[in-house]
């Protein structure tokens, strides 16, 4: 109670307030202004409350979309962390060979995002791709224009080769800071190279791995680039994930009001899955205390 | 428990090693008896926690054999071998319980739970940590997690041998006394051979049966305390043990006398001379060296330090510097004081070693 109040220290966070309020709150205001109005063109706006909200939770459309998204991210999380912990495991710890695996890894990472989707493009085509002809002249029946599965596969699989090494360095980080004493403790204690690893390397790299699961989560909840690039969210509607869908919505059919209320309901979900993931995690490593 | 035989043991960390130098650990044989306490004491990087590693696996020796109980072990691995090893730095495994941490070395061995039960449940109380059993291991002390360290070696009732690598170090100085004390009377209790690295002689003259003393990958003497102390066989024995450390300083020996800078000093032995390429040196005790006035080396008293039991005079002799230890309430002379060695405690060093003499005839 007897701390002085000194209201001059507002003026201190002031540049950062007007930061954010210029990076963040603005655009999003804006975004909350268009989502509860309806316009005819002509820059008329005619006050429409929450009923693009109520048509957008409704939609079939918006729901699948959702789904795909959904499906996709827990497709991504189950395959790239497990994998990511396997490469960070086996990449070696000592001597040139580690120079070598960073610079490798860390390349996939420093391609931008619609180069990564022309290289598989062109990769997976049936007439030219090394991979779509090799497997077609296998007897494979592989298209990724024509069959959603395909597709989907594709544009996994390239997610994959893309983001598995973020996961594997962050692992890695975490691995390396391990002290040899630990190792060496649990030789003595008799360990398999399973109660290694449960008791040992796991709970050293929770923490890198709560970062790996919520970037991999955000980052593949709001692809966009690369399957745009791939299969341009075909075919049909099959690789049409939220955000494909609203830039459809947003910039193809100028629908303001509907998109604008499309991508609020993004952001929260987003926005509180991550937290889901967050509580969930820190919870899990204090042990439920 | 066992009786751990080293022979011809020597480790080399590079491929080629060149000369003496090459070597971490220097040929040695040694054997560490059945139910022994040791203390390996020695400078950082003088190769204790090499020979510890070399003797519970974790670092394969590139010559000699190391064999347990007459079992040649040196290829065995570890987890082969049954010894219990505490590290320096808290080991702990972070997601289990204080009662998990205990249990795992035994779990792991298939040991049946009721054992497993009894056995953590007796090193608890020993640790005096039966109240903190149920909670993670994590939240705890460095104290208390060096002692669930100290569990984990302790709860194996098969080891052939416990080995202390520097265990005490993050341990609070009074928590230090008592834990040392702990491991001394479970030392007598239990009957395991124990073998404590430390470089703090404190802690190896307090734990230890036999101290071995150590110096850049070479055992240089092994014997109890009291021998340490009275006949150092190498200089740095000498002033490694001690506070101060033994006075060591040049003297051409010649039979019963030792010259330094021209005064001579009776010896109670009879040494030949030595070749001249050799170093030759004279160390006495600082607790073996009288400062009185007007007799034995004429010395200059620079300071005389106060440490509350007893005094330390620094004396110069020449260039020289002479410690000596006198009870409390010594009065030193102003001047020409002289410094008077006992005869009996004077040891002779060839190039760091020591030499015996032959009694002399007219002593």
């Amino acid at each position: 109670m007897d701390k002085p109040i000194n209201q001059k220290a507002w003026f201190l966070v002031l540049p950062v307030l007007l930061l954010v309020a210029f990076s963040a709150v603005i655009p999003l205001m804006t975004v909350v202004n268009y989502s509860v109005q309806d316009t005819f063109g002509n820059n008329e706006f005619f006050w429409a409350g929450t009923a693009w909200f109520e048509e957008m939770l409704r939609s079939p459309r918006f729901h699948q979309a959702l789904a795909r998204n959904l499906i996709f991210s827990a497709i991504i999380l189950v395959i790239q962390i497990p994998l990511g912990i396997v490469v960070a495991l086996s990449m070696p710890r000592k001597g040139v060979g580690v120079s070598i695996c960073l610079v490798l890894m860390a390349l996939p990472l420093l391609i931008p995002w619609n180069v990564v989707g022309t290289i598989w493009q062109v990769f997976g085509r049936v007439d030219i791709g090394l991979l779509g002809h090799t497997l077609e002249a296998l007897g494979i029946d592989y298209n990724y224009v024509r069959d959603p599965l395909d597709a989907w596969f594709t544009i996994i699989i390239m997610d994959v080769w893309h983001w598995t090494s973020l996961v594997a360095l962050l692992c890695y980080a975490g691995l390396v800071s391990i002290p040899e004493a630990y190792y060496q403790a649990a030789r003595i204690d008799g360990a398999s190279r399973w109660a290694v690893f449960r008791y040992i390397q796991l709970p050293k790299m929770n923490r890198v791995l709560l970062i790996a699961v919520l970037l991999r989560f955000m980052d593949s909840f709001m692809i966009y680039t690369e399957p745009f690039v791939v299969t341009g969210g075909g075919p049909g509607n099959s690789t049409t994930v939220l955000s494909i869908d609203l830039v459809k919505l947003a910039v193809g059919q100028f629908d303001l009001g509907p998109a604008a209320a499309m991508s609020i309901i993004y952001f929260l979900i987003v926005l509180l899955l991550s937290w889901v993931f967050y509580t969930v995690m820190t919870n899990y490593e204090r042990g439920g205390q | 428990m066992a009786r751990i035989d080293l022979r011809n043991l020597a480790h080399a960390y590079g491929p080629n090693p060149q000369g003496p130098s090459g070597y971490a650990l220097k040929p040695l044989n040694h054997t560490w008896e059945d139910g022994g306490a040791y203390a390996l004491l020695g400078p950082s990087g003088c190769g204790k926690t090499t020979l510890l590693n070399i003797i519970s696996g974790l670092i394969t020796p590139s010559h000699g054999q190391v064999v347990f109980d007459g079992v040649d072990v040196t290829s065995m691995p570890t987890e082969a071998r049954n010894i219990a090893q505490v590290f320096q730095f808290p080991v702990i495994y972070d997601t289990m319980t204080v009662y998990d941490n205990l249990a795992f070395p035994l779990r792991n061995r298939r040991v049946p739970e009721p054992a497993v039960d009894a056995r953590v449940r007796e090193i608890a109380t020993m640790l005096e940590m039966t109240d903190v059993l149920d909670k993670r291991a994590r939240g705890l002390t460095a104290d208390a997690k060096q002692k669930i360290s100290l569990g984990r070696g302790l709860v194996r009732s098969d080891v052939a041998a416990i080995l202390f690598d520097e265990p005490l170090t993050v341990i609070d100085p009074q928590l230090k006394w008592q834990l040392r004390s702990q491991l001394k009377q479970l030392h007598k209790k239990s009957g395991y051979t124990m073998v404590y690295v430390t470089h703090d002689q404190t802690e190896a003259l307090t734990f230890a049966d036999k101290v071995v003393v150590m110096l850049e990958g070479e055992v240089v003497q092994m014997g109890t305390p009291a021998e340490l102390f009275e006949r150092p066989a190498h200089t740095f024995v000498g002033y490694f043990i001690g506070s101060p450390g033994m006075n060591v300083f040049a003297a051409d020996v010649d039979g019963t006398v030792a010259t330094v800078d021209g005064t001579p000093i009776r010896l109670p032995r009879a040494y030949g001379k030595a070749q001249a390429d050799r170093k030759v040196e004279l160390g006495i005790r600082p607790e073996f060296v009288r400062v009185a006035r007007g007799e034995g080396l004429p010395v200059t008293i620079r300071k005389v330090e106060d440490v509350g039991s007893y005094k330390i005079a620094r004396l110069t002799f020449g260039n020289r510097e002479i410690a000596a230890v006198a009870p409390e309430g010594t009065e030193f002379p102003a001047d020409g004081a002289g410094a008077i060695f006992d005869p009996a405690h004077l040891n002779v060093y060839v190039d760091g070693h020591l030499v015996d003499g032959a009694p002399a005839r007219e002593a």
